[in-house]
């Protein structure tokens, strides 16, 4: 299980995260929602030690991850899948050897490697692209490399950056399969984060939404569609905010 | 007076440090063998071998001009046969591993930071940290002992094209005989003008691809800062040669 508790994480005057805790359940797909700059990748980050909270602890399987040394950090990593938002792929190795790169680490035999590189494209629907550069690629099909690059490691976690932002509908569709579907072959614990409420939907078991460095509330896709707060019931909605009155006159073309 | 507390906290005290800290992640990453050991000779190509025809042609044009400038210098003073020694001594002590330094950190200390920092902008480090790889290991330790390795090689190749460029143009622009060159490039010559210019090559190998690697690592804000941090590599690495020229000319002299 991942246990966020109290996290506090600022970037110099700039406070991101004040105090998040939150719990993600095993075996289901935990969609962390919020406005764009609201922290979630910051967030996510904390899990694989990518940052280091200011105060509070990320625990992973009951090991507080910015504990750990340098060999249990490369353990814990081991267990987890992270799929980045616009997929950071190696742009100088091909498809077939951005898989590889995790596995060649894992020390499996050449003949496994292969048989991984192979069964993970398959399931993202890209068996013809191995020897591609990621430059060939659309938007969306590197995204899917990127969801068979972490996949291919047999992850306990797999962690889920914006899987959607900047595709088209159908596309975005095919990622939101995408991960159902690694969730239900694979039998993974996602975290997935978004502000797509459409993808949202889909994929989450659960959903939280992340509000000025806290989680404002956590509920099923029932409980969350049915909320009263107001804040989740507007970012749920789309509605704009034009309480700021310099909004409300920028967008009607006047001055405040 | 500057309170201590205030001078640790300041700037440049701050880069000491961070840089004290990135080598010695280095240094611990080293133990990593099986990350670094099948990317090192791939980077000794990459950083030494193409940079052979820029230090060479660096070398042919400073061999040719030093041999017209001694000339211009001696004739009438001096004994002739000393531009073999003054074309010989410069270029080994100083103008072959200086220059090539030169060379090497504006073309290996920009390509270094910028293929990194365009690594760390589009999340390729992080990616490469959540597959389990010590990016210390993989992207710092290879560019670092390849430069090591590479600068005194490639100085090598400049000094002897640069004083065979010395030797030619004594002879055919300045009338001096071959026996003349060689009785002065032989007349001053000790060992220690050869190691001494490939030790110097060494340690201005390791302060480019160091440098360059830092820098690439704490590149953030996209395009423009990927050009920032390339620029702050190849500035800081040609300070750190002229500095480097100066601590070994202190201690080996």
């Amino acid at each position: 299980m991942i246990r966020f508790e109290h996290v506090h994480k600022a970037f110099g005057d700039k406070v991101v995260l004040d105090g998040l805790s939150l719990e993600v359940p095993e075996g289901q797909t935990t969609v962390l929602l919020g406005y764009s700059g609201s922290g979630k990748s910051v967030t996510i980050k904390h899990v694989v030690g990518l940052l280091t909270p200011d105060a509070g602890a990320v625990t992973v399987d009951d090991q507080v991850v910015h504990e750990l040394d340098w060999e249990g950090l490369t353990e814990l990593r081991s267990r987890i899948g992270y799929v980045f938002q616009f997929a950071a792929l190696f742009d100088s190795m091909t498809v077939g050897d951005n898989l590889r790169l995790g596995l060649v680490r894992r020390a499996l035999e050449p003949g496994e490697i292969q048989e991984r590189v192979e069964q993970s494209l398959r399931l993202v629907g890209l068996s013809d692209t191995e020897d591609r550069y990621p430059a060939e690629l659309s938007g969306g099909m590197r995204k899917r490399v990127g969801v068979a690059r972490a996949i291919a490691l047999r992850p306990r976690y797999i962690l889920y950056d914006e899987p959607t932002t900047g595709l088209d509908p159908v596309t975005s569709a095919v990622i939101d399969q995408l991960m159902i579907r690694v969730r239900e072959e694979l039998g993974t614990t996602a975290i997935v984060v978004t502000h797509d409420m459409r993808s949202a939907y889909t994929v989450g078991d659960r959903i939280a939404m992340l509000y000025e460095g806290r989680i404002r509330q956590v509920g099923t896709v029932q409980e969350i569609q049915e909320t009263d707060d107001p804040v989740v019931r507007q970012f749920i909605e789309g509605r704009p905010s034009l309480e700021d009155p310099r909004d409300a006159a920028a967008l009607s073309g006047g001055s405040a | 007076m500057t309170h201590p507390a205030r001078l640790r906290d300041s700037a440049p005290a701050r880069q000491v440090a961070g840089f004290g800290t990135f080598a010695l992640d280095a240094a611990r990453a080293l133990r990593d063998r099986r990350t670094w050991g099948p990317l090192l000779l791939e980077q000794m190509r990459r950083l030494g071998v193409e940079s052979v025809p820029i230090a060479l042609f660096i070398a042919l044009f400073t061999g040719i001009v030093l041999a017209l400038l001694s000339k211009y210098i001696f004739t009438g003073a001096v004994p002739i046969y000393f531009v073999g020694t003054l074309v010989g001594k410069a270029i080994m002590l100083e103008l072959g591993p200086v220059l090539t330094g030169m060379a090497l950190a504006g073309r290996v200390g920009a390509n270094i930071a910028a293929e990194i920092g365009t690594m760390r902008v589009t999340e390729q480090v992080d990616a490469l940290e959540t597959l389990a790889y010590d990016k210390h290991a993989y992207l710092v330790v290879p560019r670092v002992l390849a430069g090591t390795l590479m600068f005194p090689v490639v100085t090598a190749l400049a000094i002897a094209l640069g004083v065979t460029a010395g030797y030619f143009t004594s002879l055919n622009l300045l009338d001096l005989s071959s026996a003349e060159f060689v009785k002065g490039l032989q007349i001053f010559y000790k060992f220690k003008d050869i190691w001494y210019g490939l030790v110097k090559a060494a340690s201005f190998g390791a302060a480019v691809t160091l440098i360059g690697c830092l820098q690439g690592l704490a590149t953030s804000g996209g395009a423009a800062g990927v050009g920032r941090r390339t620029t702050l590599a190849v500035v800081y690495g040609c300070e750190a040669i002229l500095v480097l020229d100066a601590f070994w000319a202190v201690v080996l002299l």
